[in-house]
């Protein structure tokens, strides 16, 4: 509980993913008080809601680069269209 | 007509030869000879064709020059028109790699620290590769397989004449990209290509490309040739993947088991956090049951006090019982007859006591008797009653009694004791000695008046 839930956006999946790691340890260890260990629990979905958007956020997107005339990117199209 | 013959007959060549007397001209051409063993021809490459080759031409390096076959009149002689020019022989070239390695990595471009750590989970992959052929497919398909991303291909070039550039030009450029442009910066890049001969791979070995692919800002994988190729790419890269499916690999984890983890957690969690509850619960209950139950404790309680009354009365019934007993007993014997009795005796016990007035006044009279015995006898037995009759008694100055002549004579002073008073007098012949120690004394004061007390000592 060091960090405020708040912050639970900014974590990387990696960080979130580590973080409901050791939330769900300290819930195992039974260590912890039992009023604590529901806001602890509300804390490991918080971080595991975040880590499964990451990973429902997944999808293909195949781009490609258009350049202009100077070889600088312009913008990007589906990368099979017209390839 | 000779120009068109030879200009016709030879429209293009690819020559083989080693270049000697390669002269770089101030306006950007480039001069040279191209020979073998037995044969030598003339070779020009204009400034357009020169600035685009890939090395820097030197004496003695073996290269397949491509170009038109041309007559320059002036000097009746003929010569190629060299439109590119690549090295040939793999000696050759591995030679020109191991002196490019060795100077790059003299630069630190390869040292371990350099090497960046690649993101978990990149949002965006930015792919340099050529659009066309297998390596884009295959690095899509198992992209798609292990977790969908975005990707974005930089198409280009992978082999031939300008590919280097434009395999450094997609490096810097993806680099370069601003985050929030309209083209979506990548958190990884892979720089990927098929396999093929080592002058396939060549642009990769470029200096140019392995600058880029140094200096990106971007973590790199490089993915060029097959697992056993091995291109200067690979070593500038942060990590080299042995193949472009590898490197799709390398780029991303498996969605799949992400989700299972996380499910997974998910579980435990929810266990971890339901099961000390439902503990707590079955031990409330369990310690619920073992409260006595509160009327069993009100009748025992009210059967405890009902036998305490009971005890109660009858112990003070029996405590009077007892002590009535005991006062009739001890009562029975206290009669006067009996105080009575006991004071007859006492002063039966009193009256036989004898007069202690009588004995006392018998022996007073016993006392004064011989008292007066004595008193009868005293004045004959008194030292000074003879004085009245003419004797004197002698004393020294102590007033011992000097009973002899021999004492006497050694008294400074003798006091004779009549029957009247004293008489002191000097023995015999010597003058009397007192004086001298009363004159000592008073002359020791006048010698010290100051202190007299000390003096008189």
């Amino acid at each position: 509980m060091d960090e405020a839930p708040q912050d639970i956006s900014a974590l990387t999946y990696e960080q979130a993913l580590k973080a409901l790691e050791d939330v769900v340890r300290r819930l195992e260890s039974g260590e912890v008080a039992l009023d604590e260990s529901i806001s602890l629990y509300e804390r490991g979905e918080k971080l595991r809601a975040h880590c499964q958007a990451r990973l429902d956020a997944a999808q293909a997107r195949i781009e490609k680069i258009v350049a202009g005339p100077d070889g600088v990117p312009q913008g990007t199209r589906p990368f099979d269209e017209g390839a | 007509m000779l120009k068109r013959t030879v200009e016709d007959r030879f429209g293009h060549v690819r020559l083989r030869g080693e270049l000697s007397g390669v002269k770089r001209a101030a306006s950007g051409h480039m001069y040279c000879a191209l020979k073998d063993e037995n044969a030598v021809i003339d070779g020009v490459m204009w400034r357009g064709n020169a600035g685009r080759l890939a090395f820097r031409p030197e004496d003695g390096v073996e290269v397949i020059a491509t170009g038109k076959l041309t007559t320059y009149p002036g000097r009746s002689k003929y010569q190629i028109v060299i439109e590119s020019m690549e090295i040939a022989g793999e000696g050759a070239l591995l030679a020109l790699l191991a002196k490019l390695k060795a100077k790059l990595e003299g630069e630190g471009l390869f040292a371990p620290e350099r090497k960046r750590r690649l993101p978990f989970l990149p949002r965006t992959i930015g792919v340099v590769t050529s659009p066309t052929g297998a390596v884009i497919r295959d690095i899509l398909h198992r992209l798609g397989d292990r977790f969908p991303s975005h990707v974005v291909v930089w198409p280009v070039m992978v082999q031939g004449q300008g590919s280097a550039e434009q395999v450094a030009a997609a490096v810097r450029g993806f680099s370069a990209l601003a985050p929030g442009g309209p083209v979506p910066r990548p958190d990884l890049l892979i720089v990927a290509r098929g396999g093929g001969s080592i002058e396939d791979l060549w642009s990769f070995n470029e200096e140019i490309v392995v600058r880029a692919i140094a200096e990106s800002t971007i973590p790199t994988i490089s993915a060029v040739g097959h697992e056993t190729d091995t291109t200067l790419s690979d070593f500038a890269a942060d990590l080299r993947a042995p193949t472009p499916t590898a490197a799709a690999e390398i780029a991303v984890p498996v969605r799949q088991e992400l989700m299972a983890m996380l499910d997974e957690y998910a579980a435990r969690q929810r266990r971890g956090v339901v099961r000390p509850v439902a503990l707590a619960r079955e031990r409330l209950i369990s310690w619920s049951e073992r409260l006595p139950d509160p009327k069993t404790m009100v009748e025992a309680q009210g059967q405890r006090l009902d036998d305490l009354t009971d005890r109660l009365r009858r112990g003070l019934a029996g405590r009077a019982e007892q002590a009535r007993r005991a006062l009739a007993e001890s009562g029975g014997g206290l009669r006067p007859a009996l105080l009575q009795r006991h004071v007859v005796q006492l002063r039966r016990d009193l009256a036989r006591v004898p007069d202690p007035g009588v004995l006392a006044r018998k022996r007073v009279g016993e006392a004064a008797q011989a008292l007066a015995a004595l008193s009868r006898l005293l004045p004959q037995l008194n030292p000074y009653a003879p004085l009245e009759r003419g004797y004197a008694v002698v004393t020294d100055p102590s007033g011992h009694a000097v009973t002899t002549r021999e004492v006497a004579a050694m008294q400074s002073g003798l006091t004779l004791r009549f029957g009247d008073g004293t008489l002191d007098v000097t023995p015999g012949d010597s003058a009397p000695p007192a004086p001298r120690p009363r004159k000592t004394a008073r002359r020791s004061s006048q010698d010290d008046p100051a202190s007299g007390q000390q003096s008189l000592f």
